[in-house]
């Protein structure tokens, strides 16, 4: 059967042959799909907006994507916003059409999407996705969350939340117990060490004194971290990443239209998203994310690149151990290389593969529902070559976010389209 | 028996067996009468056939510990009087998986591959919950 074309006979397809015809036709959808690229970018400062309203956040970075775009934003058809838990945070249901209405964006379609600490990837693969299929040309995507203002008692209750809660909290699993589980189960298997696991979080403080939108600005040393006291041991205080608050934005719209208006688009050439376990009862691994090995596979078959090509990587590093994880799950080191590799600093920004110039989720800080947005605001400055910490020559930039307890991932991957 | 403060397990219909026999302080698991998978926690579909012909197999209680960690900061009611605990994935002699606490263990003598078997403590009238502590030399 010819690709695309509908058959005299449709009718009288069995459903064998209807499902052979409904593939072939999607499939010359896909062969269609139209270059995406970002042509504007705007951040609050990561911090502890006590005082302000999380609408305020997310209306300050959308305005200075807006802005940074350089468009009339009539040309906005549609608003995609990441975001976890504002109404169980702050009490605010609707930020979607909340924030469109406040940028004055008239009466576009305006979605929230939800992966816990992944909302933001999310929303950024939908605002990519749809332009790609021609439905919209231009399309803001925002991610922002507020949680500052809540007690962290009540924050890790709702961040545990986001595991499957028929079982998991009978025993008293929080985010840094679970991951307290992967990190002994990958110095058992893998013989990474305390040191290794540190330098983690002494890289990403070290970036992170230097960003000027990154939360916490203080350097550590390993000592530092082996020696702050245990939230789940193996785990420690400097282990997590803070409960912060931001919201970030951008603006994308067809690669031919970008090159139009601005000088230095950047280019989405790759997305993945996919589920991995919902439950922790579901892992056959503590030392693997299966929801990373999809997306990253995904991203990577759809830009026609393999791992050794990504020039500088922004992962969710939401523990020092999960930055080790991630960078084996994504295919940058092979398993069990991932501690040696940050303790000899290959992953340095100086180093042959930089992770989390920014300071990763660790010291830029990871307000759940804007960090995917985040991640990619840096490789945006990072591929135009304005960033605070800014890596030699990169071509290629791979941003991954993790939601939950594994439960979602996305994964896209960059390229300067100038 | 009153006084406990941390979350409840909810009891539903696919679950019911399975607390019936804690509070019986037995383990007992749904095993998959087409595909013989076992499966922890009970739900009315076999996770990897899909089927809903289940049968109850009483399992040993024995274990040894796949990994763990010790809790020391979680400000949940009932938690935060028993810091440090230890939280625990134990893999079962049958070979299924769960997650419980070890209990009756002094916290650094706890390790990946230490023997344990079943305990139950007694919550309120209905629930029993499974928790495991290190079988004897
Ligand atoms: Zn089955």
């Amino acid at each position: 059967m010819k690709n695309g074309a509908i058959p005299d006979n449709i009718n009288q397809l069995n459903a064998e042959e209807r499902i052979e015809f409904l593939f072939n036709f999607l499939a010359l959808e896909v062969l269609d799909m139209r270059d995406v690229s970002i042509i504007g970018v705007g951040t609050t400062p990561f911090s502890k907006h006590k005082e302000r309203g999380i609408a305020d956040l997310s209306l300050e970075a959308g305005r200075k994507a807006i802005e940074d775009a350089g468009i009339d934003k009539s040309k906005i058809e549609a608003l995609y916003l990441g975001n976890y838990a504002a109404e169980a945070l702050v009490g605010q249901g609707s930020l979607a059409a909340i924030t469109g209405r406040n940028l004055g964006l008239g009466q576009i379609p305006c979605t929230r999407t939800e992966g816990a600490c992944a909302s933001a990837g999310i929303a950024l693969r939908e605002s990519f996705l749809t332009i790609a299929a021609g439905i919209y040309d231009v399309v803001i995507a925002v991610g922002a969350e507020q949680m500052s203002t809540c007690s962290t008692g009540v924050v890790t209750s709702v961040l545990a939340g986001a595991g499957d809660t028929t079982m998991d909290n009978i025993y008293g699993l929080t985010f840094p117990g679970f991951f307290g589980l992967v990190l002994r189960k990958h110095m058992e298997e893998f013989g990474t060490t305390r040191d290794q696991v540190s330098c983690v979080s002494v890289k990403n403080h070290h970036n992170g004194a230097t960003n000027p939108i990154a939360y916490l600005k203080d350097e550590i040393t390993v000592e530092g971290v082996n020696e702050s006291r245990f939230i789940a041991d193996p785990l420690t205080l400097y282990d997590c990443c803070p409960i912060t608050d931001g919201a970030v934005a951008m603006v994308l719209c067809p690669s031919d239209m970008a090159r139009d208006l601005c000088k230095k688009p950047v280019k989405v050439v790759g997305s993945g998203h996919a589920i991995g376990t919902t439950s922790i009862l579901q892992m056959e691994s503590f030392t693997t994310f299966p929801a990373t090995l999809k997306a990253a596979e995904m991203a990577y078959q759809m830009a026609g690149v393999k791992p050794e090509d990504i020039d500088v990587v922004e992962l969710h590093d939401c523990f020092t151990i999960a930055e080790i994880v991630d960078s084996e799950d994504l295919g940058l080191f092979e398993k069990g290389e991932g501690g040696p590799a940050v303790e000899s600093g290959r992953t340095a920004v100086d180093g042959e593969l930089p992770i989390n110039p920014s300071g990763g989720l660790i010291s830029r800080g990871h307000p759940v529902g804007a960090t995917g947005l985040a991640q990619v605001y840096e490789l945006v400055l990072q591929l135009k070559g304005e960033a605070a910490n800014q890596v030699k020559n990169p071509e290629l930039g791979l941003a991954h976010n993790l939601g939950g307890s594994g439960a979602v991932s996305t994964v896209h991957i960059l390229s300067k389209d100038f | 028996m009153s006084g406990y403060q941390k979350p409840i397990p909810q009891i539903d219909e696919e679950s019911k067996p399975f607390w019936e026999a804690c509070k019986r302080h037995e383990l007992y698991m749904q095993k998959c009468r087409d595909c013989g998978t076992l499966r922890y926690y009970p739900r009315a579909l076999c996770g990897n056939c899909l089927s809903s012909d289940t049968e109850w197999v009483k399992c040993s209680g024995r274990g040894e510990i796949y990994t763990f960690t010790v809790t020391y900061q979680n400000r949940g009611a009932g938690f935060r009087d028993e810091l440090p605990y230890v939280l625990a994935y134990i893999e079962l002699e049958e070979g299924v998986r769960m997650m419980s606490n070890v209990v009756e263990c002094e916290p650094e003598k706890v390790s990946i591959g230490m023997p344990v078997e079943v305990v139950f403590e007694d919550i309120n009238d209905e629930i029993a919950l499974p928790r495991f502590k290190p079988l004897p030399e």
